[in-house]
């Protein structure tokens, strides 16, 4: 198995701390003068999300945690897995619900989806940054509102609700920021 | 800062040296990685300090000296680490260890342009008492890790239970110097005989060494000994070094002999101090990481 030493430490790297996978955030030297260095080490659990704070006598090495991510498109949801499909591959995973956080509610088939594999199984789903989608489900537009702030709901064909400016009408198609979960723009047709 | 820095030592009749950066042999301490490099299929070390070159000189008869020198240190990359940075090193015939403190103090206000500054002086002893109630010096393994339980200190992954200084040097980065006085300097003295690296130790109490370093709040900015200057005792301190680097599996280092035949042929009696003019310079100009005061340092920190 590989593994990694205290000194090859660096923001990003994958290690396995008591069996799950975790992603070091920060890491920092600490050393009294002369004597014995400590790494003092902030990672995110990638299976919480949690994110917590270790220290390591410098010179240690901790098990590498082999956890690689995949761009793959997303293929279908049979209700308990969402099945992601490499383009390159053919290969296909299911991921659970729990790996898919808020991914799913913005991903109604074919997106690009940054798929984080540990040990082979999907792990965590990531949305594209940007989705198009279009408005099911909205009040009336209000004509000649286009300069003013107002917003309302709007329920997207993957099924999540955003808020959009009042001139939105059903069946527009709209650009979301995932990652905010914000309405962008509209997509011209 | 270099050029108050030389016009402080000139007023004072102390002589800028320069010395090798490549040496053939280096310091064994085991928590010190030379960079090596090779000349005429020999290995040389780059420095971790001039002090080795340094004491030489000074055994030779140069009388007071100091150097702006480039070190090298492998491994040591962070906030407040970059692999090679600039190190303030001086050398006081005559001085003990509190002498060459005061000697400090005057430096640092004239690098900071201060006409008094607040300086907190602390022996490692007291330190310990005052912040974990525990006599780091007379304290067994035991009591240690009782004392470190009941302040609910983590215990790092790959801590060696059964090492007293590894304990001490914990509880040192995790407890002691974060308490500290903030954004103030400290003298920490009188460390440990086992950490005594190359001071001389105390006459009246044999059991601590004396040694200090300097601390701006809890980051470390110097070193420095009264210096040992018996060869034997010396010659003794790099052999356990050595003996402790191979029982971590590292490969031993060759010993300098040329420095132990300095110190037999007589070493004044004096003191030194290595300060990191890169971290002071961090205090000055309020710099986050090191790498904002070192030239093109943010190439290695990436």
């Amino acid at each position: 198995m590989a593994s990694y030493s205290t000194n090859e430490f660096r923001g990003g790297l994958k290690l396995l701390l008591d069996g799950d996978p975790a992603s070091i955030i920060e890491n920092e030297l600490v050393k009294p003068g002369k004597g014995q260095a400590f790494n003092r080490v902030k990672l995110r659990n990638l299976k919480t999300g949690r994110v917590i704070e270790r220290t390591f006598k410098s010179g240690e090495t901790v098990e590498a945690a082999d956890v690689i991510d995949v761009e793959m498109e997303f293929s279908y949801n049979d209700g308990e897995f969402w099945y992601f499909m490499d383009p390159n591959t053919f290969e296909q995973v299911g991921a659970p619900d729990s790996a898919m956080v808020d991914s799913g509610k913005w991903i109604k088939g074919q997106e690009l989806c940054t798929v984080t594999l540990w040990d082979g199984s999907p792990l965590m789903v990531t949305a594209p940054n940007f989705v198009e989608l279009a408005v099911t489900e909205t009040d009336p537009g209000l004509k000649g509102d286009t300069a003013q702030g107002g917003t309302k709901p709007a329920t997207l064909e993957s099924g999540a609700v955003v808020k959009v400016p009042l001139f939105i009408e059903e069946g527009e198609v709209l650009k979301i920021d995932t990652r905010s979960g914000e309405y962008v723009s509209r997509v011209k047709s | 800062m270099l050029q108050s820095i030389r016009a402080f030592f000139a007023q004072r009749q102390v002589l800028e040296v320069e010395t090798p950066v490549l040496s053939n042999a280096t310091i064994t301490d085991p928590q010190l990685e030379s960079f090596v490099s090779c000349f005429q299929n020999r290995d040389y070390y780059l420095q971790t300090s001039p002090e080795f070159y340094m004491k030489r000189l000074l055994a030779a008869g140069s009388g007071d000296i100091y150097q702006v020198a480039r070190v090298f240190r492998n491994d040591e990359l962070g906030r407040f680490h970059n692999p090679e940075f600039t190190m303030l090193e001086w050398y006081r015939l005559g001085f003990d260890h509190h002498r060459l403190m005061n000697e400090i103090e005057d430096l640092l206000k004239v690098i900071l342009q201060l006409d008094t500054l607040v300086i907190h002086k602390v022996s490692y002893r007291d330190a310990f008492i005052k912040q974990m109630q525990i006599d780091p010096i007379e304290a067994d393994i035991h009591t240690i890790q009782t004392c470190a339980e009941a302040h609910a200190i983590e215990i790092p992954q790959g801590m060696n239970l059964d090492d007293k200084d590894m304990w001490l040097d914990w509880l040192m980065v995790e407890k002691i110097a974060p308490g500290f006085a903030k954004d103030s300097f400290t003298f920490l003295y009188n460390y440990p005989a086992s950490q005594a690296a190359l001071a001389r130790l105390d006459t009246d109490e044999p059991e601590v060494a004396n040694r200090f370093e300097l601390f701006w709040g809890e980051l470390e900015l110097g070193n420095g000994f009264y210096e040992l200057t018996d060869a034997a005792e010396q010659r003794v301190r790099f052999e356990q070094e050595n003996k402790a680097r191979s029982l971590q599996g590292r490969k031993t280092l060759p010993i300098d002999e040329s420095l132990l035949e300095a110190l037999e042929s007589g070493l004044p009696d004096c003191s030194g101090v290595a300060i990191g003019l890169d971290r002071l310079l961090m205090l000055m100009c309020k710099a986050e990481s090191i790498s904002q005061v070192i030239g093109f340092g943010e190439e290695l920190q990436a």
